[in-house]
């Protein structure tokens, strides 16, 4: 009886273990983590979060006609609670018939040169971060999943290359700071892990919505680096590699950061 | 003939101007001032605390009250001239990688082996022979 009872004991320790490693296997962190509880609670409070403003005017653009075909997004898509539900976690993606990967703003602007034959949207324009986070918001608490093939790999490992290249006139490359020294103070606030899990996110330094993009350009400055023109395939290259180091976090659109 | 004359002042006023000091390694430290002359402490620790001059603070912290938000990224620059001498701060702030390949600490005084600088300072050394000699001065004087 005592016998049973110990191999019994000796297997629920053995088991609770085994559960409380692979819990602890996963050491990786979003930025929400690193943040003020203030801040958390203001990204997870949808009355509070800045963010959701965008979401609101993403709505309604989503149900307005644009463009020479006079279309609006729910036309063709319907619902987005639905039709774009898990969308934003597989992006950067490569459209049918195309041959390289877009990020979800260029795929929102081949729609528009497409489907709805509208201007495309500059680069952090007002609507199409809105329309971004609108679309993105309906996979929010659902796992990053990037997709896989042949270009899309090659463009990933172009992109790991940049993040590993030291550039600009500091000489740094993004993992000295975001692998090597993440979690430790650069200027007084602490360095994330460059898990891209919540954009486009309301950065209060910004004091307003932006895309991985301008975060990225952000950074090149910093290191004094030439940023590359707002239309380079770098920075899909390096969303793809980012989005496969934060594959399985769940998606946080609109993220609030500091 | 008037823009010959010009051309010609340009060639030899040129490789005067932009030809940088080359500093003079002597085992793991610079002995000999850039400029020749010694710096101005009170101007260095102007230069360390600004963090879009120095950059410093950045990812060192140091004994500069009332500036906040330092880096822990590197060590302290407390006790920095009780630690090492006038010359081997000269040579780690001239271009640790000298020292240390894989340092992160970004050289102050050269400009090759870069790339993709931003085109506003492709060329430029972070810092002037004159500002390096400021952050020297500077440097030594923190002793504790």
């Amino acid at each position: 009886m005592t016998r049973r009872l110990l191999v019994l004991g000796l297997v629920l320790v053995f088991a609770s273990s085994w559960a409380v490693a692979q819990v602890a296997a996963d050491k990786r962190r979003s930025g929400y983590q690193d943040m003020g509880e203030a801040l958390q609670k203001m990204q997870d409070d949808d009355t509070a979060n800045p963010g959701m403003l965008f979401v609101q005017l993403g709505s309604q653009l989503w149900a307005k006609p644009v463009g020479a075909e006079n279309k609006s997004c729910a036309d063709c898509h319907g619902a987005a609670a639905t039709s774009m539900k898990g969308v934003a976690t597989r992006y950067p993606a490569i459209p049918q018939g195309a041959e390289r990967p877009v990020d979800l703003e260029g795929r929102i602007n081949l729609c528009r040169a497409e489907n709805q034959k509208a201007d495309r949207l500059p680069p952090d324009n007002r609507d199409l971060l809105a329309l971004e986070a609108y679309v993105a918001h309906q996979s929010r608490g659902m796992p990053i999943a990037p997709p896989y093939g042949p270009i899309l790999d090659a463009f990933r490992a172009q992109g790991e290359g940049i993040y590993r290249r030291r550039q600009g006139q500091l000489n740094l490359s993004c993992a000295i700071c975001h692998d090597d020294n993440a979690g430790k103070k650069l200027a007084g606030i602490a360095i994330p892990e460059a898990h891209p899990t919540g954009y486009p996110i309301y950065r209060l330094e910004w004091q307003a919505l932006g895309s991985l993009k301008r975060r990225l350009r952000n950074c090149l400055v910093g290191i004094r680096a030439e940023a590359w023109p707002l239309d380079a395939p770098e920075y899909v290259a390096l969303e793809l590699y980012l989005m496969e180091r934060a594959k399985g976090l769940p998606l946080e659109t609109p993220a609030v950061r500091p | 003939m008037r823009i010959l004359v010009v051309l010609a002042l340009l060639l030899i006023a040129c490789p005067i101007a932009a030809q940088p000091v080359t500093p003079q390694i002597v085992d793991d430290s610079i002995p000999r001032s850039l400029t020749g002359k010694p710096g101005d402490a009170a101007r260095g620790r102007a230069i360390v605390a600004n963090r879009s001059v120095g950059l410093c603070l950045l990812c060192h912290s140091g004994p500069i009250a009332g500036e906040r938000f330092q880096g822990d990224i590197a060590p302290s620059l407390a006790g920095a001239g009780s630690r090492w001498t006038e010359g081997q701060l000269r040579l780690r702030i001239v271009d640790g990688s000298r020292l240390n390949a894989d340092t992160i600490m970004p050289a102050y005084y050269r400009t090759d082996g870069l790339q993709r600088v931003a085109r506003a300072f492709e060329g430029k050394t972070l810092l002037s022979a004159e500002q390096v000699e400021d952050v020297v001065a500077y440097l030594v004087t923190l002793k504790d």
